[in-house]
């Protein structure tokens, strides 16, 4: 089948979804005032509390939460075929995301704009604030871990894009001193700095970088030296302060983002490739994770992710001009994720070339973790021809794109992890965790690197591991989208509205994951992976630990409910 | 260039400017803050009674703080200065 009827099926879809959907949400669930007065009105400071033009803050909300992710978990999950990835990525993205997106919005809007760890020690419980600080720790340490290993995986697969993702941050230092030295517009700056950027692609082809010698010398991986090399680096990037580099890379990152969504789409359109995967794949190898549950944890950003709910509480809500406009923000932030992840199933589905080469890459479920950016960056490299771009150079292009999100993503994931820690450092009275910065950074840099360069059972460092390790990874992000969605649920249940928009995809999520958790616990015991054993063993406690938060916090709004009587509004 | 392109040029960098320090504004006036203390406290320690021997190669740089000491001093969780006539 042509991937353009695909995506012109699922690009209808998400209209629909966004037009009549998204209108009930906002009238009938969430209740939109357009005449309700925002935190970034009652609150406005300058600073957090700031009103924002609809279409920056959409801007803002979209490129904070698509990155890396939403690509890598769809290339893995067409392991079991395209539809079942297509069919959770897009009824995901419509029915969970969404809901679980603008929900987060409005009710911290509705809430003076308190983040959603906040919210969920008022609406839930204090006790679940500790759950949700547990969570976000092993959040933070499995992105951090996962993307490490994707990082180093490009790297060595593509030597040619070292120096254009090297270059990427003294072009981003350049653009913020001219941003902050007030040299005028920075947006025909910023166009020259992505162009620069891509010209030296071919530069980097010209001389690619490999680190082959220095891991013999010292008689290791290379993949090995690759994620030494690249923790080192987010140690001192994460010391850095966020003007320097962080923030004008992430903002060339924006650019990127809209630029490689342009050239898969058009280069779909263009080429009419045609999707040479199975539909449904039906020549998986015994033993191999089973498309229900995993489906549903291999694919969390791009169909839902809890990540989101941090960025919509955690900034956007504080910036929101209008309630109204959180349909906007939050629904169709989703929906741009979703779009991405369709990307880069299709960029794995049809951009990859004939049957033969699929399958081989697709063999296993080893094989298609560890190749599933490779995948992604010949696909796109494929669709990139279709355009007049030579295909080694869409190749590089797209390697660079997924390192750069990958590495801004870990620069922030690490100081977002010494605040954890700060705080789990208050919790346990332990002193140097709340005060040395040095020590901090150090614990946030050494767990996820111990994750990262765990062997796992195939041999090659970090080869065998990555698989468990991504879907260890999408566990804790669905839980934080579990917890988020309980505390959206409760809200609108106490204010006597229909919460079954947030409950269905709640209780799917909920199960799935507990499910997905409990298989994990045997296969690590079987294959003697205690490390990943033990992991396992205390997110599937903090899961179920979720559930009976959840069903507590219902029986309470079930009570307040009552007493308030129907038609009654707490508010 | 055309009025009509001419405004639009600029609106749009208007907006992208705005996109720019949106996703950061805080964190980046957070450093700022934390620059600022830094400096505050090198210029004005010898006030709260602390020796600082930087603060005579610094004495005329006072005016251009003054008004950013009171803001300072509650910031750093002093709701009133407790030297009379000093500040507030």
């Amino acid at each position: 089948m042509p991937a353009v009827f695909v995506v012109i099926v699922v690009l209808a879809a998400y209209f629909l979804a966004y037009r009549f959907y998204s209108r009930y949400l906002a009238q009938k669930v969430y209740m939109l005032d357009k005449s309700f007065e925002t935190p970034a009105h009652e609150f406005e400071d300058g600073v957090d509390y700031v009103p924002t033009n609809k279409h920056v803050l959409f801007g803002h909300h979209f490129t904070s939460v698509a990155g890396a992710a939403p690509i890598v978990g769809p290339a893995i999950a067409v392991f079991w075929g395209w539809l079942p990835a297509l069919l959770w990525v897009t009824l995901g993205t419509i029915f969970a995301a969404g809901v679980h997106d603008m929900g987060s919005l409005v009710v911290s809007v509705r809430n003076k704009g308190q983040n959603i760890g906040t919210l969920t020690s008022n609406v839930i419980n204090p006790r679940a604030r500790t759950l949700f600080l547990i969570i976000i720790f092993f959040l933070l340490t499995l992105v951090n871990a996962v993307f490490a290993v994707v990082m180093a995986i490009l790297f060595e697969a593509n030597p040619g894009a070292v120096i254009p993702a090297t270059l990427i941050i003294p072009i981003a230092i350049i653009i913020g001193q001219f941003a902050y030295r007030g040299r005028g517009p920075i947006l025909i700056p910023a166009i020259i700095a992505v162009a620069v950027l891509y010209a030296s692609i071919p530069i980097g082809q010209a001389f690619p970088i490999q680190v082959d010698g220095l891991a013999n010398a010292l008689g290791t991986d290379t993949r090995v030296v690759w994620i030494v090399i690249i923790f080192a680096y987010t140690w001192f990037a994460s010391r850095l302060p966020v003007w320097l580099l962080l923030q004008p890379r992430d903002y060339i990152n924006s650019f990127q983002l809209f630029i490689a969504l342009a050239v898969i789409f058009l280069g779909i359109a263009v080429g009419f490739d045609r999707i040479v995967a199975p539909a449904v794949n039906t020549d998986i190898p015994a033993g191999s994770p089973s498309v229900f549950p995993f489906l549903f944890i291999t694919i969390a950003c791009g169909a839902i992710s809890g990540f989101h709910s941090l960025v919509a509480s955690g900034t956007s809500s504080k910036q929101l001009e209008n309630e109204e406009d959180a349909r906007y923000v939050g629904y169709m932030g989703a929906v741009g994720e979703g779009s991405l992840a369709l990307g880069s199933l299709l960029a794995c589905t049809a951009g990859i070339g004939a049957f033969a080469a699929w399958s081989e890459s697709y063999a296993d479920f080893g094989t298609a973790s560890d190749g599933a950016v490779g995948n992604f960056t010949q696909g796109v490299g494929s669709f990139a021809s279709n355009l007049g771009i030579p295909e080694a150079m869409g190749v590089i292009f797209a390697a660079v794109v997924v390192i750069t999100f990958a590495g801004t993503t870990m620069d922030t994931g690490i100081r977002l992890q010494r605040y954890i820690i700060q705080e789990i450092g208050e919790i346990v009275n332990v002193r140097p965790l709340t005060r040395n910065i040095t020590l901090t950074t150090t614990v946030g840099v050494l767990i996820p690197m111990g994750l990262a360069l765990y062997p796992g059972g195939g041999g090659e460092p970090g080869s065998f591991a990555f698989g468990s390790l991504w879907r260890l990874f999408g566990t804790t992000n669905q839980l934080t989208a579990g917890l988020a969605l309980t505390v959206v649920a409760v809200w609108v249940f106490t204010r006597n509205r229909n919460p079954l928009a947030q409950i269905v995809p709640l209780t799917f999520l909920l199960a799935m994951t507990t499910y997905a958790l409990f298989l994990q616990l045997g296969q690590f015991f079987n294959e003697g992976e205690w490390l990943l054993l033990v992991v396992d063993a205390i997110i599937f406690i903090l899961a179920v630990w979720l559930i009976i938060e959840a069903i507590a916090a219902f029986n309470r709004a079930r009570g307040v409910r009552g007493r308030a009587g129907r038609g009654a509004s707490p508010e | 260039m055309s009025p009509g392109l001419r405004d639009l040029y600029n609106r749009i960098n208007e907006l992208n400017e705005e996109f720019l320090v949106s996703k950061w504004r805080s964190g980046l006036q957070k450093e700022a803050n934390r620059q600022q203390d830094a400096l505050m406290a090198m210029l004005f320690l010898e006030a709260l009674g602390v020796p600082n021997p930087t603060s005579y190669y610094a004495l005329s740089l006072y005016p251009e703080f003054v008004e950013s000491f009171h803001q300072w001093h509650r910031r750093m969780g002093m709701e009133t200065f407790p030297e009379a006539g000093f500040c507030c």
